[in-house]
């Protein structure tokens, strides 16, 4: 078994305002193993898209990395300089962003915005960098490649411009791919395609997958393991089928439980009371006792990421049961 | 494209009909040319002679009439002054204007889009600030103190540059121009700078109020998970997004500035359109007027075409066929 492919020690991310400093990533470690998908749950506000974007290094400032280590093969690199994050930045690690409609620069053809990525790794002639972009725009499934790389994003469907984002990231066979809730723009079936697709070229490059994602059924499906964060902080984290079934952090439950369809039809769906808290002056202890219906004084210290079963972390101080959920249990 | 184009020229067609009947109507109620051309102490009798010779006697819409058949084939009448035909007056100088307001558009492009830029990207930065007071400084100060200041400074107190004139010009494709000859460049920066300088301060602040804008976008923060270098970020991604409206707004200016460049000239005595359209309303030379309007029309609704052409080229999301 060789490193894995990133390992993230502590991650600190923090945003100075007026008010205080926001911890937007408070204290965040996980790894991802070589072609691995990791699915990264939770609400807007929980801290997950800027855990990605500062894999990338890509935070907006005042934004910066605090605290702890980002180890990408091995390598250090909250330390690596401005000019290894460019080499490394949609070459070993590339990203893939929510909207579609925004991603492809709208004045560019694609033609140019891919072909200006494959030189801006590689000393290529133009005739073959474009036979590299029209090879991975076929690689997820555009028809025609040669036409469509004459287009502009407007000609393109949401859908299509998807894929050449995602055909984008694929150019340089990236070790590491972080899509930022990548299939919440699109149409169901669009959606369902391009997630066989994602999974399947994981499986046949090797390449590590984190999939961030509010949408827990969309994971579900998708995903080896998944971590659950709330308020910059990972609150549950484990296998898919042991989260899913025997979720064991409130907070998880909670969101399996508002899921439409484990319900019978017509009732209610579960909700979460409350709202994520502002990460501004946090008072110690559980991030969700407010919102929490086991919560008591035990909770005003922070618990610590415990883990139950091999894999299988809480950070909760009244995990629930090791047994799986009934659906009286799901709606209460 | 060209179903656009000719579009286009249909209704500046239409434009300048409706701008021949405004003029013509304007400029016959405000004064009697007579007073002007005939000498106090002609009879009444000489007077109605020369009135029938020149066709004054006539109804007004004759007269439009008349106007309109000579203007269509380019003839817009004699000035009264100069005794030559106004259109070949107005074409003999409007080398001069369009060579410096082009020149004073240039430079504030060149100038303003750059450091707009800069204060947009590096909005933070003393440098930044420092750039946006200057454009503050450059919006107010009245072009007419700035061409004198200039003066003062550049001719007066280092004698370093010509206050003056148009210095030696040299014929190309058939027009005279002074931004080919070294004495030339001399004599047209300092007008070019004071007729430039409050667009400048214009671009710098549209080129800095987009480029925040689109510096936010998604696909700039894309173009750097791409892993390009910031040299292709900002002059590509960024740039050409910003230039969009830029483009638009140096058109109508470019526009503006050679239909009132008249100050800078006067204070420059810069041998344009602009001074002999003052001279010409100061001794109601009726047919330098029309025909000036007219030719400064006719600038402007090239213009506008080109920037839309221009806006197509720049962002393609822009159809140029219209109607659908």
């Amino acid at each position: 078994m060789t490193a894995p492919t990133l390992k993230v020690e502590n991650l600190e991310t923090h945003f100075p305002t007026r008010d205080g400093i926001v911890r937007a990533v408070d204290g965040v470690s996980f790894e991802v193993a070589q072609g691995e998908i990791l699915g990264l749950v939770g609400e807007s506000g929980s801290g997950k898209s800027i855990t990605g974007f500062s894999i990338l290094g890509l935070i907006d400032a005042p934004g910066h990395i605090a605290g702890g280590k980002i180890l990408f093969k091995g390598e250090d690199i909250t330390r690596a300089s401005p000019q290894r994050m460019r080499q490394l930045r949609g070459a070993r690690i590339a990203m893939i962003f929510q909207d579609p409609m925004m991603t492809l620069n709208p004045v560019l053809r694609i033609d140019t915005q891919m072909i200006e990525t494959v030189q801006a790794h590689e000393k290529v002639s133009d005739v073959a960098a474009r036979a590299r972009a029209a090879e991975a725009l076929r690689a997820v499934g555009i028809a025609a490649p040669e036409e469509r790389l004459l287009s502009y994003p407007h000609q393109l469907s949401g859908g299509m411009r998807q894929r050449v984002a995602i055909a984008t990231a694929l150019l340089h066979k990236p070790d590491l791919i972080i899509a930022d809730e990548p299939t919440t723009a699109l149409d169901v079936t669009i959606q369902g395609q391009i997630l066989y697709e994602m999974r399947k070229l994981c499986r046949d490059t090797g390449t590590a997958l984190i999939w961030i994602t509010h949408d827990l059924s969309v994971v579900a499906g998708l995903a080896d393991r998944i971590m659950v964060m709330y308020a910059g902080r990972i609150v549950e984290t484990g296998p898919v089928a042991t989260v899913i079934e025997r979720p064991q952090h409130p907070y998880t439950r909670g969101l399996i439980g508002s899921v439409p369809g484990a319900l019978p039809r017509g009732k209610r769906l579960f909700q979460i009371p409350g709202m994520t808290p502002a990460l501004i002056n946090l008072p110690p202890g559980c991030r969700f006792k407010n919102r929490c219906s086991r919560a008591d004084a035990l909770c005003d210290t922070m618990p610590e990421l415990a883990e139950l079963s091999p894999g299988h972390g809480v950070r909760c101080h009244h995990p629930y049961d090791a047994k799986p959920l009934t659906p009286s249990e799901t709606a209460a | 494209m060209l179903v656009f184009i000719i579009r286009r020229l249909m209704q500046a067609a239409l434009v300048v009909a409706v701008m021949s009947v405004l003029v013509f109507v304007g400029i016959y109620l405000i004064g009697d040319p007579l007073a002007i051309l005939v000498s106090p102490e002609a009879t009444e009798l000489d007077r109605e002679e020369i009135a029938r010779s020149l066709g004054l006697d006539r109804p007004v819409w004759e007269q439009y009439f008349t106007f309109l058949t000579a203007a269509v084939q380019g003839d817009f009448g004699k000035s009264f002054v100069f005794g030559q035909p106004s259109l070949g007056l107005i074409l003999e100088r409007m080398p001069a204007t369009l060579e410096l307001a082009l020149t004073a558009t240039i430079m504030a492009v060149v100038i303003g889009v750059p450091l707009g830029l800069y204060a947009g990207l590096r909005h933070e930065t003393i440098g930044a600030r420092a750039i946006m007071a200057g454009s503050v400084l450059g919006f107010s100060l009245p072009n007419f103190w700035v061409g004198l200041m200039l003066i003062m400074l550049f001719a007066v107190q280092f004698g370093w540059l010509p206050a003056s004139g148009r210095g030696q010009t040299v014929e190309v494709l058939g027009i005279e121009l002074s931004v080919f000859t070294a004495n030339g460049w001399k004599h047209i920066i300092l007008p070019a700078i004071t007729l430039g300088l409050s667009k400048c301060a214009l671009i710098i602040r549209l080129a800095r109020a987009t480029a925040r804008e689109v510096m936010l976008m998604d696909y700039v923060k894309f173009a750097r998970a791409k892993g390009l270098d910031e040299k292709r970020v900002i002059g590509v991604h960024i740039l050409k997004n910003i230039m969009v409206p830029i483009t638009t707004v140096t058109g109508l200016e470019l526009g503006a500035l050679i239909a009132f460049a008249v100050i800078t000239e006067t204070i420059f005595s810069w041998p344009g359109m602009g001074k002999l359209l003052i001279d010409s309303i100061i001794h109601l030379d009726r047919p330098v007027v029309v025909a000036y309007l007219i030719v400064v029309v006719l600038l402007l609704v090239a213009i506008n075409l080109i920037v839309d052409i221009l806006y197509s080229v720049l962002d393609p999301r822009v159809r140029l066929g219209g109607a659908k």
